[in-house]
């Protein structure tokens, strides 16, 4: 009854086939017939609600830190407003899904600002450590933790070499509908996945690109036509700590 | 002293003795269950009654895990029409004292969980605001003819 969907283990090599295949299907079919619907999240298929995801998409967001403004808050602001993330006035303990990161080269003074948030690893080492399996990622690369099973032991917190994750030490109230938030269990970015859902973009990529920064490019990393594919493969993009092998599915350009 | 302690608990436990009394003429006491918006529920209020945790628990699984969203199980939804308006605009929680989800709960004496996280009035769901989900279609029955 509880069957849990088995973890997606990361074979770019079966990835690589799936989509060729998927996109074979997408020609084989009468021309007019569109398969694939293009939405506002990005070109990826219009998902119908009673469809489960599947790996054919690899959700992924690109950040261009020369458009970030120094001193700009709009994405954290607005991930505040649309997750419910009411602090408590206590910097230390409340719930961070979203950071602006000022990087300074010493050498030179060169500055940088920079969203930080869950990098939705394809290789998550937070899923790894979960005694619970409540840290999962799922089909389409989204990485996020099911409140229902975690025990609150913040390994995943430990693991995590991004510090994407927190940690609700006290009892919330009055959360969002489509973002149930608790005492005793550990959360980060979802990229929304309640919007993505349905076919918009994450709520700090809509504010940045309201604030005027357009900054934010989200969509299917799988997708050749998709804007954020086309981007990554004309212009040369990092992922940060690309060592680790985390294959992280948030990158940067102007890095 | 200890007798006026004992008389002022008995006239501030009197209303909500004859709350529960309302909602049953006879003499075994029954949860008062507050009827939900709309014609029906999504399925049998018998069914609804015994299986509705089966149904909520495995909903959970496929939204979470596999990114269902289809509506007739959700929990958001059972909290969109069993909601009572209050008085004073907005609504009130399903799991404050005498509304639907508490009410027979606290009569079955069974804790519940679910609102520790979960939102437990209507709001302004993503759902509503892109307004492109059908409703799934449920068959219609009174909740007053199970009673
Ligand atoms: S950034 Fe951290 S929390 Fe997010 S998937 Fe990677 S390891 Fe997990
Ligand atoms: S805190 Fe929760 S999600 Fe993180 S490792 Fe522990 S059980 Fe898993």
């Amino acid at each position: 009854m509880t069957g849990r969907t088995p973890q997606q283990g990361f074979d770019p090599q079966r990835r690589r086939f799936l989509s060729a295949a998927a996109a074979a299907a997408g020609v084989t079919l009468a021309p007019g017939v569109t398969l694939y619907g293009v939405t506002a999240a990005g070109s990826a298929a219009a998902r119908a609600p009673e469809d489960p995801v599947t790996s054919s998409v690899r959700w992924g967001l690109l950040v261009d830190v020369n458009k970030c403004r120094d001193g700009c808050n709009a994405c954290v602001t607005a991930c505040v407003e649309e997750n419910g993330l009411r602090g408590n006035g206590r910097p230390e303990t409340d719930a961070q899904w979203i950071r602006k990161v000022e990087l300074r080269d010493p050498s030179t003074g060169a500055k940088r600002s920079l969203p930080l948030m869950c990098q939705h690893c394809a290789s998550p080492p937070c899923v790894d450590v979960c005694p619970t399996g409540a840290s999962f990622k799922r089909a389409d690369g989204i990485v996020l933790v099911d409140k229902h099973i975690c025990i609150g032991c913040r390994y995943c917190m430990l693991a995590c070499p991004y510090k994407a994750r927190s940690f609700i030490h006290e009892v919330v109230e009055d959360q969002k509908p489509y973002a149930p938030r608790g005492k005793g269990t550990v959360e980060s970015c979802t990229f929304c996945v309640h919007r993505v859902d349905e076919g918009r973009t994450p709520a700090c990529v809509e504010a940045c690109a309201e604030a005027g920064g357009d900054a934010m490019t989200f969509g299917d990393l799988n997708d050749p036509n998709s804007r954020i594919s086309k981007q990554v493969a004309a212009y040369v993009t990092d992922q940060i700590r690309p060592d680790l092998g985390l294959d992280p599915g948030v990158r940067y350009r102007n890095l | 002293m200890g007798r006026h302690l004992v008389l002022a608990l008995l006239l501030l436990l009197a209303p909500a003795a004859a709350a529960a009394q309302d909602s049953d003429a006879g003499r075994v006491p029954l949860p008062t269950i507050v009827k939900g918006k709309g014609e029906a529920c999504v399925a049998d209020t018998a069914y609804m009654r015994r299986y509705h945790m089966t149904e909520l628990d495995h909903q959970r699984d496929e939204t979470m895990h596999r990114g269902v969203r289809t509506r007739k199980f959700s929990l958001k939804e059972c909290v969109d029409c069993h909601a009572t308006p209050a008085p004073t605009g907005g609504y009130v929680s399903v799991n404050a004292p005498g509304q639907f989800c508490r009410s027979c709960h606290d009569y079955a004496a069974v804790t519940i969980d679910c609102f520790q996280c979960h939102a437990a009035r209507p709001g302004e769901t993503a759902t509503k605001r892109a307004g492109e989900f059908p409703r799934t279609a449920g068959k219609f029955r009174q909740e007053s003819e199970v009673q």
